[in-house]
Parts: structure tokens; sequence; C-alpha cells
């Protein structure tokens, strides 16, 4: 990796996604737009809004990062771009990277904006902080980035990869905790639940909704979306290929 | 060391067919030499496996003094793809400077390169607003910047009107005067005198690997186009 190599590439994906302005009036007012939505399906139970509110500050950058990312990836393989890449001096890392932290940031601004209306303007209650529940956003929008990277190594055309977001974000968002609780859930269910990333950024919101301070099981959950970040990032390297048939 | 390139006897295989079969030659440092063949007889195969992007099933490319692929030449070497890979996206500026900080060159360098494929008027326009012809000029801005020791470029004046045609080849022999080593692909003979070098490949064989002067003797005839049609039948004849 190379800090000038990433420094472009970052700076390369941001512009590319600022010269697509609806696709980032997109990604700031839809979130918006469905916590409205929210607020006024819930209207006069204020718990409730707040749970529910809470767990999608979370899963919509998981959601919209991962189909983004899936799509600007098979550009980068079906134009050609990935094939010239690869007989520069950029390395792997510096492309996963420069991914990962470009949508990274679009995602901190996109988090940001959601929290904001969520707390002043519809009233989200939740006893830790603000900046944690961001966090802990940016670190899902991150996974949905990795995991969108390497899911469209098997994608062949832009119908098959949107195909994947039924495939790889809705089992996770029914099984993280949401609809029905975890512990409440048939056995071989749970266990699924268990090896699913999702299911452990949404403890980790729900810990920030409960609890004034930072708790062990918080940092453990960031800890495992981490981790499954990084193999992610592994699985995705793995898929690159500078020799190709 | 006087070659730039050396392949012996490539073997490749793309889906279930073999589209270089035991291929060899070398190409001089230096020099402008034209790949030329119909369409699909491998071309852009034997480029790829230059460039190290291609699976081979055998034989050896040394390129620069490395084996093809190696690291070290990735920031030696410029790839200019068939169908034009910049980023639709992106103005024809901001891609040729994003290629330029791949290879650690600045954003005046990339300027240069713009001006040089005569796209200067359009340098910030979206790729995805450029007409066909200016697109492929764009992804070869972004692939002679830097004047890098080798360049692979393919079929690079397909579509583009005469004047340019004519000012791109002017080009090329004047990065190879500077110590460039081009390798470039067409379909069309009427590209081939304008090389130094001449690989006339048809169905993943060379039938020839001489200066075009050599060429047009060993055929009997001043037309090259008619000089690969006779080496042809020569050929299948002897076969
Ligand atoms: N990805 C591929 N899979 C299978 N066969 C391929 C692939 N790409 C090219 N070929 C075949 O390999 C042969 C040579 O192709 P190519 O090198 O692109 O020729 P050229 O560049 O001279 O037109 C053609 O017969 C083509 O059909
Ligand atoms: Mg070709």
């Amino acid at each position: 990796m190379s800090a000038r190599i990433l420094g472009a590439t970052i700076v390369r994906i941001l512009r590319q996604l600022l010269h697509d302005r609806r696709t980032v009036a997109m990604l700031i007012v839809v979130p918006a737009l469905l916590l409205a939505l929210l607020y006024f399906m819930y209207d006069d139970q204020p718990m409730v809004f707040d749970r529910i509110a809470l767990v999608m500050l979370g899963v919509f950058p998981f959601v919209i990062m991962f189909l983004v990312t899936s799509i600007a990836m098979l550009r980068e393989r079906t134009s050609g771009t990935l094939e010239r890449l690869l007989t520069t001096p950029l390395g792997k890392l510096d492309l996963l990277f420069g991914y990962g932290i470009a949508f990274g940031l679009a995602a901190a601004v996109q988090a940001s904006v959601a929290a904001a209306l969520a707390y002043w303007l519809f009233d989200l209650d939740t006893a830790g902080s603000t900046g944690l529940v961001i966090l802990i956003a940016v670190v899902n929008a991150v996974l949905g980035v990795a995991l969108g990277l390497f899911c469209s190594a098997f994608a062949r055309t832009e119908f098959q990869a949107v195909q994947f977001m039924p495939v790889v974000a809705v089992p996770q968002i029914l099984l993280c905790g949401l609809f029905v609780s975890r512990d409440q859930m048939a056995g071989w269910l749970e266990a699924i639940s268990d090896v699913l990333p999702l299911s452990y950024a949404v403890e980790a919101l729900q810990e920030v909704g409960a609890h004034a301070d930072p708790t062990a099981t918080l940092w453990r959950d960031l800890g495992i979306v981490g981790g499954c970040v990084v193999v992610a990032l592994v699985l995705a390297a793995a898929t690159l290929r500078r020799r190709t048939a | 060391m006087t070659s730039a390139i050396e392949v012996q006897d490539l073997v490749v295989e793309r889906g279930k067919r073999r589209v270089l079969h035991g291929l060899t030659c070398m190409i001089p440092r230096g020099s402008v030499t034209g790949l030329l063949g119909p369409s699909g007889s491998g071309k852009t195969t034997l480029m790829r496996a230059v460039v190290g992007v291609q699976v081979v099933r055998s034989g050896s490319i040394m390129v620069l003094g490395e084996p093809a692929g190696a690291a070290p030449l990735r920031r030696k070497v410029g790839y200019l793809t068939q169908a034009p890979s910049v980023y639709a996206d992106l103005t024809v500026r901001e891609n040729a400077r994003y290629f330029a900080a791949l290879s650690g060159y600045d954003a005046a360098t990339a300027e240069r390169a713009v001006a040089d494929v005569g796209l200067a008027d359009a340098a910030s326009q979206l790729v995805a607003t450029l007409s066909g012809g200016q697109r492929s000029r764009a992804s070869l801005a972004c692939a002679i910047l830097g004047e890098p020791e080798l360049l692979v470029l393919d079929e690079p004046t397909v579509g583009q009107d005469p004047v340019l045609r004519d000012e791109l080849w002017k080009q090329f022999h004047d990065l190879a005067g500077k110590g460039t080593t081009i390798l470039v692909s067409s379909h069309v003979m009427d590209e081939a005198g304008r090389c130094e070098r001449l690989l006339l490949i048809r169905e993943g064989a060379l039938i020839a690997d001489d200066t075009p002067a050599a060429v047009r003797e060993s055929a009997g005839t001043d037309d090259l186009d008619e000089a690969f049609l006779r080496l042809i039948r020569a050929q299948e004849v002897t076969a």
C-alpha cells in the first residue's frame, strides 16, 4: 500500500460520487424520509419509535453502501478500468481501502444528517451518546462496502449485483433482533443470527440506547463487526486477480 | 540489451480454444512495432500477455529484462486497452490526473498528455459525454502520460479522423525517438507502413516478423494489404 496511491484513489472515488448529484441527494434524503415515515407510523408509541429508529440508523448505511459499492466495483470490473488499474503500481489493498474509506466518509455524512434529524426533529431518545450511534453507523457502512466489494466478484451484470441485496442484506435484517428479539428465536435461527455481523451491530446500537456510558458488550460487538470487515476485505482481495483468462 | 520484449513459444488458451500457438518474437527497444492481423487473430491476447494480465498456458515473456507482469514493470509500461478504460463519470482531466498520480506524476504531466491527444478543449468535459473517438483518446492520454519505457497500444487509432490519426502516429514516433518502445496493434493494413517493424499475425500464429520494406519485398508487392494476402496463401500452400 502507498499513501499517495490510496489518497488519489479516495479522491477519485469521491469525485465520481460528487459528479452524480442525484445519487448524493438520495444518499442524504432517503434515510431522512424513511425516518419521517417511521416517526408518523409510531406517532403515539414513542418508545417503539426509539427502538426501531435507532436500529434503522445502523441498517440504512449498511444496505445503501452495500448496494452502491457492489455496482461501483462491478463497473470497475466490466469497464476495463480494473484491468488497467492492475497494470499500474496500484496495490489491491489501495483499491479496497480506497473504497472503504471513500464510502465510509460518505456514510459518515449520511449518518450525521440522519442522526441529527432523528434526535432534533423526531425526538429520538437514547441513554448513550449520539457520537457512538454515528460511529456504529459508519462501521456498519464499511461492513456494507466490504461485503459489496466481495459480492461484486460473483455478479456479471448489474441485474445480478442488485440481487445480492436480498441474499446478503435481508436475512441479516430479519434476524438481527429488530423483529423478534434474538433470545426468543428458535435455536437454529438464533444460531444463524449469531454468525451474522449485523446482529452485533444492532446489539451495539441497543447498548447505546440502554446505557449512558459505553459498555463492554458494545466494544466487543464493534470489534466483531470490525473483524468481519477485515475478513470480507481479505476475501475481496482474493477475488482481484491481476491475471485473468 | 537491445530487445524490449522477448516472447518464447507462447501458448495461450481462452475458453476451450487455443488462441496463441507457440508464438515467438522479439521487439527491439526504441522502435514502433506494428502488430497487424484480422479481427480475432489474437492481437489483444498477445498484448494482454505482454502487460501481464493474461493467464498463459506455457512459454515465456520477458519485458524490459523482467518476466511480464513483474511488479517493477508496472511503472514502466503504459497499456491502452482496446475498449476505452476510463471512468465515464469523471472528466478527462480528472481521469488523467488519477492515472498520473498512480505512477507518481504531477498534474502538469496529466495536462500535457491530455493536450497531446488533442483533448485540451475537452479537458473539463465528462468522459460520458465524449464521442467514441474522443473517449478512446482520453484513454490513450492515461496510457502515454509520463512517457513510459514501453507502451502497449491496442488499436489506438480506430475511429479517429484521418488528420488526428496522422498526428497520433507522429506522436508515437516522437515518443520512440525519445526512447519509448511502442507496440501498437491495428486491423487495418494501411497503418502498417507507418511502423518500423511489423508482426503479422493470423489465427494465433505469426506469418511475418520484419520491416515493412522486407515484407513488401518477400511478398513481391508494394501494397501491404496484398502482401499480407500473399504471405497467407504462401503459408497455406506449404502447410
Ligand atoms: N474472454 C475470452 N474467452 C474466450 N475466448 C476469447 C476471449 N477473448 C477472446 N477470445 C477469443 O480469442 C481469439 C483472439 O481474440 P483477440 O486476442 O481479442 O483477437 P484480436 O485482438 O486480434 O481481435 C478470438 O477467437 C476470440 O474469440
Ligand atoms: Mg483486439
